[in-house]
């Protein structure tokens, strides 16, 4: 019904203008070297204008970006995405000003002639073969990089976890003393005793502990396996550069080295801008304060709550984090 | 084609007319209908984005049972932004661009009568009609529409057990699209033979104007690409109605283990995108291939690199099949692929730098006139520099995992489709609007359009990127779950701010385009005094386009400025005037450019 209403709304909007440009002239129609001259200057208003934006965008913005990479395989791509976004900002910088600058230089007047300029070999090559010899540089740096993150040696022994997506929440569980993860499937699940359907019968899961949150040892690799129950989901470890889809019928992996603690993290000068950012939003609306934590989110559409799947990050000493994953019992221990 | 002499009816002429004018005109006002529904679900989403919290009578007026409080349920809006992905991609950047164009313009440009089947045209708008028909109502499905995402990945799209849009909205959406794409292929196959048989005498292929040059590649791609997409919604219809396991395996919801096994939701992802990224190339070149032509009128200058133009098409088009991996990055496909993908990708970035290197030189030291055409046509320059600059850093693999699904995509892509080709639409149809209605659009309303859209397109998209950068997934219904999202929380009641004077913006438009096409000023046979063969034909419609024989054409399309003397610019012009139509023959002794 309301909806008729403003359909009504819009409609007599769309009358009355169409009645009141009837004793509007509707002529003029085509660019005279006065609209030339005007809307040339409008180009260079507006080119101000674009550089405002932008400069505001990576200065003013930049506390809301996220802290250092906090795993030591994401240095290089924090390298490599700082170089990419410098040469990108300066081709930007440069060429939005030719843009405007043209059309204002070149507006035009019914006195002047145009060149006929119709091409040049020599300028062509240039700009073809410069980008293509940087971007071939980046594109080496990064295949080079993604080998680096992608391809785990197995031979560094990474701790084993696996990552358990369903709608709409997170599930993981630790390999134990072996080091191996039991097989799972969804045919072993009984949502009570066995919501992520680990192969029981499988001597390799009796050591296996589930958790309810992730603990992380600093400077030790992990090696994430991830399986989902149902649909698409997506295991974004933002922090620490790190993210990929859990798929119904497929076990995939990521791995990385944490580097910085959930404490050293917090003490991080990027971090403390950053939280006295949300906590000054927070305690206008009477919010509980924010503590930085590592987090998971699901990066994956994957239903009504997907904008609400998260499970917490702690990375601390080894020691400690060896401590916290011996308190964890084993399926052995909780059958 | 020979004339028919038939006797015409109101039904012949406006509703299922063979002629390509209209057929135009047909898409055109179909694209401009679904756009509207489109941005209009784009402002109600962005309500939601801006301020989750908060009741908005529109929102409870027009999402009836998917509201609550005037509040939208998450549900209702993942069916948002699918939909208006699907319409904005598919119904206005293809059909309503490709469409309206290629159709007004092929013929014409080239010297035909007609497309090579005027019958098949007309079947392949009323497909059109019939899919965006079938789309529309899909929105009134009790459990609403499909809300997979415009990428609709299995086992959400094939389980409404999942998500509810993903019961009979779904079911709808694939029959839309099925009969889109054989919308499609019927207008790609036409434009094709189109191009390569009916040209006039005269017209080689290189002297084609760019536009043609465009739309006859794009035409190419979409006929090598939209049958995958087909097949892999075939499957999935398959998936979700026979019970057969292409896409789906090992699956537990609503309490059972349901019965497929051995498919994977990758191959989907592999088909959708073999698709999808030649798609995204499919909405951009015919907006390249009009910037090209109307830069190069309004600056009364050639197109700067005409061959190297054609070679960047190529390039591109060609390119733009094999990377449709960058896309799967991180579905969980072989690592190798990603390297393979990250090499053929970022290639892409050298036909394009060429061709914004060349718009821009066109630009230098040209005479421009700054029409309201002219005007969206040198923004598409600046927001196809700002959003493909941005593809950089997403091709590359490594970078992408940290970006994938975040705002710094939705923001790139916003860029060169939502922006930059939108913008090659307006350019267009503001240029052409006297070859399709004989009357001129209102340039002060042309004016405040072009700034009202550029502003607030750059306002909504270039803040975007740094909510991305900052780790803010897309498709999320609200950031209040995650407090460190609660910093970027301004910047989207800005970008929100900026989209919604922007929508609103597009009425001045509306209201220029309609007014125009009854009370504009009368046109001309050549308001632009452009070289090419569309403004040789009468300005009251004919059928078989102009009266008598077909012109013959001598020239290619851009001597514009061509003087007496190469070497001196200012000297007087060979022709006497700063044009010169394809249809004039060479002087003794003039060089062919």
């Amino acid at each position: 019904m309301l909806a008729l209403f403003y359909i009504f709304i819009g409609v007599a909007i769309g009358v009355s203008f169409w009645q009141i440009t009837r004793i509007l002239n509707l002529r003029g129609v085509i660019a005279t070297d006065k609209d030339n001259d005007r809307q040339g200057k409008y180009f260079i208003l507006f080119g101000i204008f674009i550089y405002a934006l932008m400069i505001y965008c990576l200065i003013g913005m930049n506390v809301l970006m996220l802290p250092e990479s906090a795993s030591y395989e994401g240095e290089n791509d924090d390298l490599l995405f700082d170089i990419s976004f410098w040469m990108i900002g300066i081709v930007q910088f440069i060429m939005q000003f030719i843009i405007f600058f043209f059309t204002y230089k070149y507006r035009g007047k019914k006195t002047n002639k145009a060149k006929f300029y119709a091409d040049n070999h020599m300028l062509e090559m240039i700009w073809t073969i410069i980008p293509g010899v940087v971007i071939i540089v980046l594109i080496g740096f990064g295949i080079f990089q993604w080998t680096e993150v992608m391809y785990v040696d197995e031979d560094e022994d990474p701790i084993l976890i696996e990552v358990y997506a369903k709608q709409f929440a997170w599930q993981a569980r630790y390999a134990g003393a072996d080091n191996t993860l039991g097989l799972g499937n969804v045919n072993f699940i009984d949502e009570t005793n066995n919501p992520i359907g680990v192969d029981m019968s499988d001597p390799a899961s009796l050591d296996d502990k589930p958790v309810t949150e992730l603990h992380l040892p600093k400077g030790k690799k992990v090696l994430f396996k991830f399986r989902s129950q149902d649909v698409l989901h997506s295991a974004y470890m933002p922090h620490f550069r790190a993210q990929m889809n859990c798929v119904p019928g497929m076990v995939t992996q990521f791995a990385f080295t944490p580097k910085y603690t959930t404490e050293e993290m917090r003490e991080q000068s990027e971090v403390m801008d950053k939280t006295r950012g949300i906590n000054k939003i927070r305690s206008k609306k009477g919010e509980d304060l924010y503590e930085f934590d590592y987090v998971l989110l699901c990066n994956k559409i994957c239903g009504a709550s997907h904008y609400s799947m998260q499970m917490k990050i702690i990375v601390e000493e080894e020691e400690d984090y060896k401590r916290w994953l011996a308190e964890q019992a084993t399926y052995a221990e909780k059958l | 084609m020979s004339e028919h002499h038939h006797k015409e009816t109101f039904v012949t002429k406006y509703i299922f007319s063979h002629d390509h004018k209209m057929i135009s005109k047909q898409f055109l006002i179909t694209g401009m209908i679904m756009g509207v529904i489109g941005i209009f679900m784009s402002m109600l989403f962005r309500l939601q984005l801006a301020w989750p919290e908060k009741s908005f009578t529109i929102i409870e007026a027009f999402l009836g049972p998917h509201q609550t409080d005037g509040i939208m349920s998450p549900d209702i809006y993942l069916a948002l932004v699918t939909i208006h992905g699907t319409i904005m991609v598919f119904f206005v950047l293809t059909a309503g661009l490709s469409g309206t164009f290629s159709n007004l313009l092929i013929p014409l440009q080239i010297g035909a009568r007609d497309m090579a089947s005027g019958f098949l045209n007309m079947i392949s708008y009323w497909l059109f009609f019939i899919s965006s028909v079938v789309m529309v109502v899909s929105l009134f499905v009790e459990a609403g529409p499909a809300s997979a995402g415009w990428t609709i990945y299995p086992p959400l799209s094939a389980l409404p057990q999942a998500i509810p849009g993903s019961g009979l909205g779904m079911t709808l959406w694939l029959s839309s699209m099925a009969i889109f794409i054989a919308s499609s292929l019927i207008g790609s196959l036409n434009y094709i033979v189109t191009v390569l048989n009916l040209r006039t005498k005269g017209m080689k292929m290189t002297r084609l104007p760019l536009t043609m040059w465009a739309f006859f590649i794009t035409a190419i791609i979409g006929v090598v690409s939209f049958p995958v997409l087909l097949s892999a919604a075939l499957l999935l219809i398959f998936d979700r109605s026979f019970g057969t396991s292409f896409f789906l395996s090992d699956i537990f919801i609503s309490g059972e283990v349901l019965h497929y096994q051995g498919g994977s939701p990758v191959l989907f992802e592999h088909l959708f995108w073999f698709l999808g990224h030649p798609e995204v190339y499919i909405v951009l070149l015919p907006a390249l291939g009009i910037t090209s032509e109307i830069i190069s009128t309004h600056s009364r200058k050639p197109i700067f690199g005409y061959r190297a133009m054609i070679g960047s098409i190529m390039a591109i088009a060609f390119l733009s099949t094999i990377v449709w991996g960058h896309h799967m990055f991180i579905s969980g496909m072989n690592p190798f692929l990603g390297s393979v993908f990250t090499f053929t990708t970022v290639l892409i970035a050298i036909p394009s730098a060429v061709k914004a290197f060349n718009y821009i030189t066109t630009l230098w030291k040209g005479n421009l006139q700054l029409n309201p055409a002219m005007l969206f046509s040198i923004g598409l320059v600046s927001t196809f520099v700002t959003g493909g600059l941005t593809g950089l850093v997403l091709g590359d693999s490594a970078l992408d995992i940290n970006i994938h699904d975040t705002y710094f995509v939705v923001a790139h892509f916003h860029l060169v489709m939502g922006v930059s080709a939108i913008f090659g639409m307006y350019a267009g149809i503001y240029h052409w609007f006297p070859k399709m209605y004989g009357r001129l659009m209102n340039k002060a309303m042309g004016y405040w359009h072009f700034w009202i859209t550029i502003i607030c397109a750059y306002g909504v998209f270039f803040p975007m990127h740094f909510i991305g950068l900052a780790g803010l997934p897309r498709r999320y219904y609200s950031n209040t779950a995650f407090p460190m999202f609660d910093d970027v929380a301004d910047t989207n009641v800005v970008i929100t701010y900026f989209a919604l004077i922007g929508g609103i913006g597009q009425l001045i438009f509306l209201a220029n385009f309609f007014i125009s096409i009854y009370r504009g000023e009368k046109s001309s046979q050549n308001p632009w005094n452009s070289n090419t063969l569309e403004w040789t034909t009468p300005v009251e419609h004919i059928h078989g386009n102009w009266p008598g024989k077909i012109p013959e054409v001598h020239r290619w399309a851009y001597d514009y400025s061509k003087k007496v003397d190469p070497e001196d610019d200012n000297s007087d012009y060979l022709h006497g005037k700063d044009w010169v139509s394809q249809t004039v023959p060479l002087l003794p002794g003039e060089e062919q450019s």
